[in-house]
């Protein structure tokens, strides 16, 4: 089904050195930049309002109503900051994004920090990835070359100035206020709201924070118009999104598709599942969103659906497993993550991180009681909506869901004291019948 | 409009568990919910520190935001405030909060040690209390055989302050309060998640004279002082509430003892004067009153010896001694209650019949005693109120962080957050002056008072009535600069203050322990107000003529027109000059010494009175702004007598009793006496002396002050808090210090010091900075007096 796809951002990633400016320009980059530059910044709002645009970091709030938010009488500098501090498990679509093509990054920063006004944009990447960070770099300095970035962008009157700043390697990190912490050279930890970033953000000054993919996006809506990237995807969540398919399918990779697309036919045109397996459980946006399973092949992957399913859409960062793995495990090492992960400001995730990871381990060899679970359960519950920030909530979600649907799983684990999986063959190098 | 339509119009109207209540807006959920009476846990909250909302204890549930909409999950309700028609349920009310609030107890006491019995906060401690009050009986956790994060313990995070890891609970008031409160970031939270921790930069020590505080709001055991860890326990002490000694702000401190020892001292809470904070001083310093060399007894000379007397016999033999030396000047010191000054003061007058009286300890001049006359007695100029209320406040030799903590507080308050402006008259930018970003204006010792006259053509210094101009108390030498001041303070409409640096200073001005003033301001010189305090003090008349001050008590002394001293609590090293000091001390005829401690004056006296400490009378300390605070006796302690008993003792063998032999009659007759309503003196226009830098023969000036933390005889037995005083430097300016190196030896009229050079970009190359009384005898013993010129010569091995 070659249609189903709709490759936009992704469309020049097999381009021969598709990260050049030249490639990029050649594809037709650059241009919606100077249709923008010669529209009213307002209109630019508007047109990101009307294309239905919702953020692709995961929570899918509404782009321009974002951009509305900053108050333009403010005196204060205003401030477009890009979060590329991806760093979910199982989310990877910023970091090929800004690999193959960082360019549409730098145009959709360009085009954005025009609309809000400011003169000053701050692109976070994950310190990780230095390969990422040198490329994003390049190409900022390439666009400054072509005068797509410094004073008076292409004669507009209009000055812009790209900072590529790396991340110290916390998860935390990607949560918008801590992100805004670590940008003043601080410890990266959320901050109080109210003020939200918009009124007070960055040196408490008006200040929008977006997705890299969410940014990414915006050359192609004043491109190609808001009606043409409203036409695509469902009534409330319009427009593409890069799905990004990880784990037991025959070809793991980004598909680019209409919000809206179901998961039986993103494992279609992976190859459907490894050969000989069936699907067991999967996340729909990374593993901070609740797990779901077989039964939810069909729900359509736009927020309302994933949300009426009891997940949630995330960033569509689908991890897909199959029978042969452990659902226990898999939500140890998760946790784990989260516990590693907690940057310590607040009780419910910082000391109920380091308990779920011993519950779990105890659970994962065999040891307690029944009753162990309800403790999980309850733990879990007295962290969800407990927490400073989203972090603790994520924790929870692998373990209620997984107990949701995989209970007996648990429960087989204490009855038959000890994992009864072999977790050799939930690997991608497992060979049937080898061990 | 009525104030209390203004009132009602900034009245925030909600419903906490069914109850109505009206708070002001802005008001916080957990401090509205104690207006119905319900007590929210809480661990990071504090009403003096910016919400934080990290320990997520103080969950409640809000089914109504104000706006008819429920809030999708329990809130904090230390960061949130009220709205009009909001409807919050507590634990009280509300399984959902109430479970939250176990939940998170729950959490915070799996990682902590439950050493309860071993720690010092067993007894006063929050996380103890809640843990009963919002927490489950049982741990899940220790059932469920979970594993602790441990620490090794304690770790110092200064000479006084330990860290124990283990029970802390992340809370984050040690850091907000160094950042927000003391201005002093010298601790953090490093590391993260279980592992989170407070650290400190190993390059910058926790160097804060307010450090002391954190131990106070420590929610648990976590921060303890290496003075009290594992010294008594709460439920044994005794607390007194009483007034710290060692300023003139008249902080409220609590003393907790047991069995007649001081075993701590903890912050008061009074809002309008020191709020919740002390300085490490106030807290800590109290080592002196349990030295070796307190004396117990009263002592007379015999055969040049001292020897053990009864208090009859002394009076006795003191009282014969005075009246045979002749004329007697007394010199009570600083550090008196209002009403052991008003007995010093009463008994000059009618005992000894002499004006010859000064509090004044320390440099002094004519100029000063005039300008307490004309403008700081009876006169309540500032208050701490108007200092966080001030659009600008100027400072006139006063550095508030080293000699007037709860100031520096206040002032640092009031940037912070009414961003109030601070100007500085010094001879440099002091940390301190930074904390309170405040701005220098630079003035060498001794030219103050032309720098204070320029202010006034300044158009980037806006002084008006609602400023504070502060001037300290060194400028009393800085020729003209009092009368420059109150120029200033009368042109320009503001708010006028002395700041003395002791705290029985102000009382001491007050009960009219001057040459020229009688007790309430009344003017020696003026006859109705001496008829007026004649009647009172039930006398026939009072020396009609000034008397001597400090300076010329000691001068007469030395060359016999004086033949006795009264000295009461005056360190030699403390005076215009030490050397005359003493000299005058050998030569006069007859010394009565009042003290707590063996010192200089009790070696050389013919009679020595042991008097009692803060701790054991009553009395009254007025602040640096004019207000009284009283406090009551801790300890009934028979060894010593206040000063006012053993005054009243001498004056009765003399013929001429006082009229009071109590702290309590002694307060009522000065209240009695009250203020004198009559004309007060007025301040002559003070002829202009020429400043006296002596930038002539490559001299440069001597500026100096005295640190919180020094030599200072009331911090003795206190090596913990000495060990967190500032290192001694000599500051210089930057291109002196390329010509000196890293030592830098001075050279004055009185001796010479040795200090390592710290660079000062601000300070003028000819002026020089040192510590005056944290090297050796001091800077007016050792060195030179201030002001004057001194020789610096590089002192590298």
């Amino acid at each position: 089904m070659p249609d189903t796809l709709t490759p936009v951002l992704t469309s020049d990633w097999a381009e021969d050195q598709s990260w050049k400016l030249a490639t990029y320009e050649r594809g037709g980059g650059y241009r919606a930049l100077r249709k923008a530059l010669a529209m009213a910044p307002d209109d630019i709002i508007t047109a990101v309002k009307d294309s239905g645009l919702r953020g692709r970091g995961g929570a899918g709030f509404p782009t321009g109503m974002k951009w509305g938010f900053i108050p333009q009488d403010n005196p204060k500098p205003k401030y477009l900051v890009v979060n590329a501090d991806e760093s979910e498990p199982g989310t990877c679509k910023d970091i090929p994004l800004m690999m193959a093509t960082p360019h549409t990054l730098v145009e959709g920063a360009i085009i954005s920090s025009f609309a809000i006004r400011a003169n000053t944009a701050f692109i976070y990447v994950r310190g990780e990835v230095v390969h990422v960070i040198r490329r994003v770099q390049a190409a900022v300095a390439e666009a400054y070359a072509a005068g797509h970035l410094g004073k008076d962008i292409h004669g507009s009157g209009y000055d812009l100035d790209v900072v590529v700043h790396a991340g110290a390697g916390a998860y935390i990190c990607g949560e918008e206020t801590a992100l805004l912490e670590g940008l003043e050279g601080r410890r990266g930890q959320p901050r109080l709201r109210p003020p939200f970033p918009a009124v007070a953000g960055l040196y408490a000054s008006p200040t929008v924070i977006n997705n890299v993919e969410s940014i990414a996006s915006v050359p192609s809506i004043i491109g190609n118009g808001a009606d043409w990237f409203a036409s695509m995807g469902t009534e409330k969540s319009k427009g593409f999104g890069i799905f990004s398919l990880s784990g037991h399918v025959a070809k793991p990779g980004q598909y680019e598709a209409p919000l809206g697309i179901t998961l039986r036919t993103l494992i279609e045109l992976a190859g459907g599942m490894r050969q000989g397996h069936e699907l067991k459980f999967w996340t729909p946006g990374g593993s901070s969103t609740p797990i779901l399973t077989g039964e939810h092949l069909d729900v359509p992957l736009d927020f309302e659906a994933v949300g009426a399913a009891g997940s949630m859409l995330g960033t569509r960062a689908l991890q897909i497993f199959d029978d042969t793995t452990c659902v226990v495990r898999a939500v140890l090492r998760w946790t784990e993550f989260y516990k590693h992960e907690s940057c310590g400001k607040c009780t419910p995730c910082r000391e109920g991180t380091w308990w779920l990871v011993q519950t779990l381990t105890n659970l994962e060899k065999g040891v307690g009681r029944e009753e162990d679970l309800d403790i999980l359960l309850d733990q879990c519950d007295n962290i969800l909506g407990r927490a400073f920030c989203a972090l603790g909530d994520g924790a929870t979600s692998p373990i209620s869901s997984s107990i949701q649907y995989f209970r007996n799983e648990y429960l087989q684990h204490l009855s038959e004291g000890g994992c009864p999986f072999d977790p050799v063959a939930s690997t991608l190098f497992a060979v049937e019948g080898v061990r | 409009m009525t104030t209390s339509e203004i009132s009602k119009t900034d009245l925030v109207t909600l419903t906490i568990d069914g109850v109505q209540v009206s708070v002001p807006a802005g008001t916080l959920i957990i401090r509205a919910a104690e207006q119905v009476g319900v007590q929210i846990p809480r661990f990071c909250d504090h009403p003096l520190l910016d919400p934080v909302g990290a320990c997520r204890q103080c969950l409640v549930d809000v089914p109504d935001a104000g706006n008819g909409r429920p809030m999708p999950k329990p809130q904090a309700s230390c960061t949130i405030p009220v709205a009009e028609g909001m409807v919050v349920n507590t634990q009280a009310t509300s399984e959902v909060a109430d479970k939250a609030q176990q939940g998170i107890m729950e959490f915070l006491l799996i990682n902590h040690p439950l050493d309860c019995p071993v720690c010092d906060k067993g007894g006063e401690c929050p996380l103890q209390n809640q843990a009963m009050s919002n927490g489950r009986g049982e741990s899940r956790f220790a059932g469920s055989g979970g594993v602790k994060r441990t620490f090794p313990k304690p770790i110092n995070i200064s000479a006084q302050v330990l860290l124990d890891r283990e029970r802390c609970v992340l809370c984050a008031r040690c850091t907000r309060f160094s950042e927000q409160i003391a201005g002093d970031p010298f601790i953090a939270m490093v590391e993260r998640g279980a592992l989170q921790q407070v650290g400190i930069y190993e390059k910058e020590p926790f160097e804060s004279y307010f450090a002391g505080n954190t131990i106070q709001i420590c929610p648990v055991g976590a921060l303890t002082s290496a003075d009290y860890r594992f010294r008594s326990r709460p439920f044994d002490l005794v607390s007194t509430p009483s007034v710290a000694e060692h300023d003139a702000c008249g902080a409220a401190i609590r003393v907790d003892h047991r069995r007649g020892q001081v075993m701590r001292r903890l912050s008061g809470n009074d809002p309008e004067v020191n709020e919740e904070w002390i300085t490490d001083k106030d807290r800590f310093a109290f080592g002196y009153l349990r030295t070796d060399d307190r004396l117990s007894y009263p002592q007379i000379r015999e055969d040049g010896e001292l020897r053990p007397a009864s208090w009859p016999e002394a009076f006795a033999v003191a009282a014969r001694g005075l009246a045979s030396a002749g004329s007697v000047g007394v010199l009570p010191g600083g550090r008196l209650t209002a009403e052991d000054a008003y007995a010093y003061s009463t008994f000059a007058r009618v005992a000894l019949g002499t004006n010859d009286v000064d509090f004044r300890s320390r440099p002094l001049s004519q100029e000063e005693a005039d300008f307490l006359a004309a403008e700081v007695v009876l006169r309540q100029g500032a208050t701490y109120a108007d200092l966080e209320a001030a659009t600008s406040v100027l400072l006139v030799g006063l550095e508030p962080e080293e000699e007037a903590g709860t100031i520096f507080l206040r002032l640092r308050k009031a940037n912070r957050g009414r961003r109030t402006r601070v100007w500085s008259v010094a001879p440099f930018t002091s940390n301190g002056l930074r904390k309170t970003g405040g701005t220098l204006i630079a003035a060498k010792p001794g030219a103050e008072a032309d720098v204070v006259a320029g202010l006034a053509h300044r158009t980037d210094i806006e002084l008006d009535s609602a400023s504070v101009i502060l001037v300290g108390e060194r400028m009393a030498t800085s020729p003209g600069t009092l009368t420059a001041v109150a120029r200033l303070a009368r042109t320009s409409g503001a708010k006028l203050a002395w700041v003395p640096r002791r705290a029985g200073d102000r009382g001491a001005l007050e009960a009219g322990c001057l040459p020229t003033l009688l007790p309430g301001g009344r003017p020696v010189t003026d006859p109705t107000a001496r008829v007026d305090a004649a009647t009172a003090w039930g006398v026939a008349g009072l020396p009609d003529q000034p008397g001597r001050d400090a300076d010329a008590i000691v001068a007469a002394a030395a060359s016999g027109a004086l033949g006795g001293l009264v000295v009461g609590g005056v360190d030699p090293d403390d005076t215009a000059d030490p050397a005359a000091f003493r000299a005058a001390l050998e030569a006069a005829h007859f010394v009565v010494a009042l003290e707590q401690r063996e010192t200089d004056v009790t070696r050389v006296a013919d009679v020595v009175f042991p008097v009692a400490p803060v701790t054991d009378k009553p009395g009254t300390f007025v602040t640096w702004e004019g207000r009284p605070r009283e406090f009551d006796a801790v300890f009934v302690n028979p060894h010593a007598l206040p000063d006012a008993r053993v005054l009243a003792g001498i004056a009765e063998e003399l013929g001429r009793p006082l009229g009071f032999r109590t702290s309590a009659e002694a307060h009522a007759r000065m209240v009695e006496m009250g203020p004198w309503d009559g004309d007060r003196a007025t301040l002559p226009d003070a002829p202009t002396v020429a400043s006296t830098p002596g930038e002539s023969d490559g001299l440069v000036s001597l500026a100096t002050w005295k640190l919180m933390l020094d030599n200072g005889s009331m911090q003795d037995g206190e090596k913990y808090l000495r060990a967190t005083a500032r290192t001694p430097v000599c500051r210089v300016s930057l291109t002196t210090a390329r010509a000196l190196g890293a030592m830098v030896t001075l050279e004055g009229d009185r001796g010479s010091i040795t200090l390592p050079v710290e660079v000062t970009d601000d300070l003028a190359d000819d002026v020089v900075w040192v510590p005056a009384n944290s090297t050796g005898h001091g800077v007016l013993a050792d060195l030179a007096s201030p002001g004057s010129g001194v020789r610096l010569k590089g002192a590298d091995q």
